[in-house]
């Protein structure tokens, strides 16, 4: 699977772990050796980009909905995606992008709202489900264990 | 920013779900039309959403579903020369236009009781922030 083309959709940065999460995706998945872009809001991609502000964890960011016009016309498109959400509008943009693209479609579900949530999604993906707010290591920890099956 | 911030629009429901935006675009249409995610209207409007989408004529507005990240799903619509444009191509397409009975009957989704709680707290949530 080295050189796949990963992308990591970023949603409402709202809840605190998503960007954490994001960084940490982004890093350990490049040092893996997959080809890694980040996509996200507005806000939710300036978090990002202050927290790195070297690019040191996230090595492409690019803008969320415009990466979904491309996947739409063709123009790029992905081998895995990693899709953040914490409510429903998160869940809509996931199922899009699973119903646009090739991709194999992994869930990162997080929030007070989390077990709910995962329900609703409908569309065919591994749910990586945390229901925690602040703290990361939870979802790092079950991540972790995706990752080791990804690279296997 | 897509071209509908930058056109003339209605906004009939705000900060929904989707498929809440979804029933409300089948129940206040004259006619509705299914597409598929990334369904192109207007200029550069790609429509994210939970397939089926709903998309209405009502007159000569076309109503749909517009989703943001940090504000949830809206329903608006567009009522001018494009707009007709739009319902004209979805008349001509006719691809998954509903009848009376679909239009009045459930959604395809709504008999999950897991959606039905899920919207709830999120409602609920939203009022306490």
């Amino acid at each position: 699977m080295t050189g796949a083309k990963m992308l990591l959709m970023m949603g409402c940065p709202e809840v605190p772990i998503q960007t954490s999460i994001a960084l940490y995706l982004s890093h350990k998945l490049t040092k893996l050796g997959f080809d890694v872009t980040v996509a996200g809001t507005t806000a939710a991609s300036k978090l990002l980009k202050v927290s790195d502000s070297d690019g040191y964890y996230v090595k492409k960011l690019v803008d969320l909905d415009k990466t979904i016009v491309d996947v739409i016309e063709k123009r790029t498109d992905f081998d895995m995606c990693f899709a953040f959400m914490h409510n429903d509008a998160g869940m809509t943009y996931a199922t899009t992008m699973s119903s646009i693209s090739q991709a194999r479609m992994y869930s990162i579900v997080f929030g007070r709202n989390a077990d709910a949530l995962a329900e609703t999604i409908e569309f065919d993906c591994e749910k990586i489900v945390a229901q925690d707010v602040h703290n990361p290591v939870r979802l790092k920890n079950k991540l972790d264990k995706v990752m080791e099956e990804i690279v296997k | 920013m897509s071209c509908i911030e930058q056109m003339k629009y209605t906004i009939h429901l705000q900060k929904t779900s989707f498929k809440e935006a979804r029933e409300y675009i089948e129940k206040n249409s004259d006619e509705v039309y299914y597409v598929s995610p990334g369904y192109k209207i207007f200029k550069d409007y790609y429509i994210i959403g939970i397939p089926p989408i709903a998309v209405g004529a009502k007159g000569n507005a076309l109503v749909f579903p517009y989703t943001k990240p940090c504000h949830g799903s809206f329903v608006l619509s567009i009522d001018n020369e494009d707009s007709i444009k739009e319902i004209n191509r979805l008349r001509e397409t006719g691809k998954g236009k509903a009848t009376a009975s679909v239009k009045k009957g459930k959604s395809p989704e709504s008999s999950k009781v897991s959606l039905t709680s899920y919207e709830d707290m999120w409602k609920k949530q939203d009022l306490e922030n």
